[in-house]
Parts: C-alpha cells; structure tokens; sequence
C-alpha cells in the first residue's frame, strides 16, 4: 500500500542526526522506520511517522530541509527468500527499477517484516505487489 | 524624475567646463592646506598650475585605501576641526576604519545628492521610505535619512534588524520604498514568509539597494519576491558615502552625479587610464568635497563607463554594475575568481537559493588552489533520492567550472547554515574561521 515518508536533508556531521531526532523526541513524534542514505558530505533521512505532515512540519520548523513522498510499503513474510520472492523478484520481472527500498522487522508479529520502497513507477509496482 | 535638470541634462560641454573649474580649485585646496597631497604631488613633479585641461588630470597621484589608514584619523582632512559637524566611519573590517568627516556644506550637498539619488529612481515626496541601512557610523543610514527628508517623502528610520518589526512596520505604515542592501532585502522576503505575508501584497514598490556587489539575476531574484522595482546605488565611505551614482529606471547603468565626482577607469596593474566602455578600476575625484577632498582615489570597484546619453534626458556618464571588487577577488590557481560569478550561476539554477559561501584555505600554501563553494539545500531542490541530489552536486559543479574556468567543489549544506548578515554578506571565508 501507499505510505507518506517523510524525508530531511543533512549534512554528514556529528550531531546532526541527533539534532532530528531530538526535534522529534521534543514533539512526541515515534519513528516507525527510518533509513540514512549518505555520501562523505551529506545524507539523505527518511522516515516513517505515525502522522507525515505533522512531522514535516516540525521539523521544517526547526530549519531543517523537509519533504515528503509518496512511497510503497510491503509485508513479507519473515523467512530465507521473502524480499526476494515476495518484492524483489516480481519487479524486476515487470521491468520496474528500485530506487530505494528499507526494511524492520515488526514486533510483535516477528514471523513478518515490512519493507519500503521506491520504484521508478509507483502505480505499476503498487499493482504487481497487490497481485501477488 | 530629474530633480536637478541644470546639472543632470547639462550639455557635456558645460559639464566638463564646470568640472575643470571645481577640479582646479580643489587640486589648490589640497595642495596648501593636506600636508600629505603636497608630498604627493612634489614626489609626481606636479603643481595645481599644471591642471589646465582635464586630461591634465591624469598628472595627478593616485589615493589608496592604505593612504587613508597612514593618515588616521585627520590626516587627509582640509578645513580646521571646527568646521567639522559630523564624523562617519566605515566598519573598518581590517585594519584602522575609514575616518570621513563632513562640514555643513558637505552634509547639504550630500542631502542634495541624496534627493536626487531616490528621485531618479522614481520616489517622490509622496512616498513612505523604509530605510533599513544601519544608522550610525555607517553612511548607509543617514545618507539615504536626509535625502528623503530633503525630497519631502516620509521617512522610517528603521535602521537594519528586527526584521520582524520592520515587517509589521512596512504593512502597517504602507511603506512604499525600502532602501536596504540587496542580501537584506532576501532576508526580508523569508522573514515575511515565515510570518505568513507575501511582500507582493504589500504597498511596497521600490527600493535602492547596494553596499554589496550583487548581481543582475539576484536583482531579478528580488524584484519578483518583493514585487518591486529595485535600483541599483553605489557610493563609498572615502568619497562620500551613498550617493556617488544610480541607476534611472532604464536600469542601464548608474548615472554618476558627474558634477560633484570626476570619474576615471584605469588598468589596476598599470594604473594607465583606459578609454570609455572599458573594464578596469573605478577612479574617483571629489569635485565639491570640504572636509576631507579626495584626489584620483582608486576605488578597486571593477567597472566601465558609458558616455552616451540615457533615453532618461541625462547627459551624466553610467558606470556598469560593480563586476568585481579586487579585495574579494581571490586567485585560484592562477584564475581570477569573483564572487558574483558564483551568484550568477547559483541563480540560473531553478530553486537554488542564491546563499553561498565560499571558503579558502589561506592558512596551508599547498592547500590554496582549492576552491570550495558551500550552497544551500532549499526545500525545492531536495530530493528523497540520492541519485537525483547528486545531479544537483555535478550540475552546480559542471556550471562553476565552464563560468569560473576552473574546478570547485561543491558542497551542499543545511539551510541557514550560511550566516546572514544584516549589512554586507560575507561571502569568502577562510577555513581557519570555520
């Protein structure tokens, strides 16, 4: 299904992923996922939160570069092979490129894990993943 | 509007005649009364009896900004202190400030200067002018004070800061004209956003801005946030402080008040004087000057000169926007490198917000041919994905190098992490500050 990810722009500096932390722990914003890509200088985090627009907004607030994307999200099952069958495997056959993709294992359900991509195309990789 | 026809449209002829007479009497001020203008002029061979054209001008030393710091506070000065009324300073960033003092006669024709200066960019006595240039030792703030008051226009002496305040000011007085340097004038349009106003909205229309080199696409830039009319202005503390020349709304250079300043351009290496519609150095002599004349001081303003007449009826000599000033040039790897080039690209670039630094390392020799430009990630050229804020990284880098002429690197930072300075940006900084 469709999921809002909420997305900030860092520098790759110590203290910087504590200042965007501390700014969500102050407002009483959980993270339910959350992944840091980065190059030597800067970093992209992207995050899952219980309300996008309300964590956009604090954080744009406390001056940090904010977005927010519309992104896939995917159960799969907790098992050898379950990105692999259950996500990689079926886009790759329908031609659609991963841009990103990040995943937790959800509690208390440990039998199930949720993954969160990005694809070059949203609608097409949302149906081939609800056919499966 | 021309407020002085007489001097503005005079015939280049008359002009010139009127400029000689002045220069001859200054040259003979100088030279009796400024101990050091008569070393200067022994040292060259020449005598005030030798300035018979104004080619003879050429004849004449040159000041410098170092002249100024050798002779602190009162060395350059050419009436007793008791004529003096007021004393301005520049800020004085390295070194001894710049000491300029005024008698009354030198505050009426700046006044004078200054009423013309708003007036040819189009503000009138009806107008409510903000001015948000710092008042004080700066000549920003009571230069642009008394020339609206002498225009008849009504006057917020909001000094700069507290942009807050000067937001509500500018709604709820309906401020028409704001005169503020252009990086504030930036600094206003996100202030107001923040607040929730949009400054188009506002009765604000014009505004002066200058004491920073900025750009043609930054004026754009301004124009279009603040939906005004933005006039380029240029003076400077050793001459007189704003007032020196601007632009009419053709915006096609700023006419130089030619009656009060003699203006040259000169090869900076050489100091030979080049011919009109040349690139060189900004040479100016104060025709009108009391307190503290100055003979043929070099300005290291990069600019040329137009003497063709404006379709606006002045017959005054245009200087071009300031192109660079050789203390903020930096030589990278033999290259010459002026920070508006930076802007200009920063600019070109949709969503780029035009907030840069650059950084040198002056500190470590085998370090200097590096050349790092920080630029700020606005919300509109972030992206989730890497791949696409990489094309961002080697798009700035690919337009640097073929503008600059040589390789920058590129680092791309949080927004605000660039200080804004409420009078002039600092845009070079060398790492050991950092």
């Amino acid at each position: 299904m469709r999921i809002k990810q909420v997305s900030v722009f860092v520098e790759n500096q110590p203290g910087r992923l504590e200042a965007i932390l501390k700014v969500l722990e102050d407002k009483g914003v959980s993270i339910r996922a959350l992944s840091v890509s980065d190059t030597a200088e800067f970093g992209i985090v992207r995050m899952i939160l219980p309300d996008a627009e309300f964590g956009l907004e604090v954080l744009r607030e406390a001056g940090f570069t904010t977005r927010i994307d519309w992104i896939l999200s995917a159960h799969i099952p907790n098992v050898p092979g379950g990105l692999l069958n259950s996500v990689v495997r079926p886009l790759a056959d329908a031609g659609i490129n991963l841009k990103y993709f990040y995943a937790y294992i959800e509690q208390p359900a440990e039998d199930k894990a949720m993954v969160l991509l990005k694809t070059d195309d949203l609608e097409k990789a949302e149906e081939v993943l609800k056919s499966l | 509007m021309i407020r002085d026809p007489e001097h503005e449209k005079m015939p280049r002829k008359d002009l010139e005649q009127l400029q000689l007479e002045r220069l001859q009497a200054k040259v003979r001020v100088v030279y009796e009364k400024v101990p050091f203008y008569r070393q200067a002029f022994k040292e060259k061979g020449v005598t005030p009896d030798d300035i018979q054209t104004l080619s003879d001008l050429t004849k004449l030393p040159f000041t410098s900004k170092l002249d100024f710091r050798d002779n602190y506070p009162f060395g350059l000065m050419a009436v007793p202190h008791d004529q003096v009324v007021r004393i301005h300073s520049s800020s004085g960033t390295t070194g001894k400030p710049i000491i300029a003092p005024y008698t009354q006669g030198d505050i009426d024709t700046w006044s004078e200067i200054m009423a013309r200066t708003l007036a040819a960019g189009g503000a009138t006595k009806d107008d409510v002018i903000q001015n948000a240039y710092g008042y004080g030792l700066f000549t920003g703030g009571l230069g642009f004070h008394y020339g609206a008051e002498r225009l008849g226009a009504s006057v917020i002496p909001t000094s700069g800061g507290n942009t807050k305040r000067q937001i509500l000011l500018l709604q709820d007085l309906e401020t028409t004209v704001i005169t503020c340097t252009p990086s504030y004038a930036l600094i206003l349009d996100e202030t107001a956003k923040d607040m929730g106003i949009d400054l188009r909205d506002t009765k604000l229309r014009l505004g002066f801005m200058g004491a920073e080199p900025w750009s043609e696409q930054m004026r754009g830039d301004i124009e279009e946030r603040l939906g005004i009319l933005a006039i380029n202005i240029y003076g400077l503390t050793e001459i007189i402080g704003p007032g020196v020349s601007v632009e009419c709304p053709y915006k096609c250079g700023m006419h130089i008040a030619e009656d009060h300043f003699l203006v040259e351009v000169i090869n900076p290496e050489t100091g030979e004087q080049l011919p009109y519609g040349e690139e060189g150095e900004l040479v100016i002599t104060t025709l009108t000057k009391e307190a503290q004349p100055v003979i043929r001081f070099r300005t290291k303003d990069i600019v040329s000169l137009n003497p063709e007449p404006c379709d606006c009826g002045r017959t005054l000599v245009r200087m071009s926007r300031v192109t660079g000033r050789s203390d903020d040039m930096l030589i990278v790897r033999g290259v010459n490198v002026f920070p508006s080039q930076i802007e200009s690209v920063l600019l070109a670039i949709e969503g780029v917000e035009p907030h840069y630094m650059i950084v040198v390392d002056r500190q470590h020799v085998f370090k200097s041919d590096e050349l790092e430009i920080w630029v700020e990630v606005s919300e509109e050229v972030f992206s989730d994905e890497m791949l696409k804020m990489e094309n961002l990284e080697q798009r700035l880098r690919e337009e640097m190098d073929s503008v600059l002429g040589i390789s920058a690197h590129i680092k791309l930072v949080e927004p605000k992490t660039i200080a804004r300075t409420e009078g002039k940006a600092k845009r070079v900084v060398d790492r050991s500050e950092l």
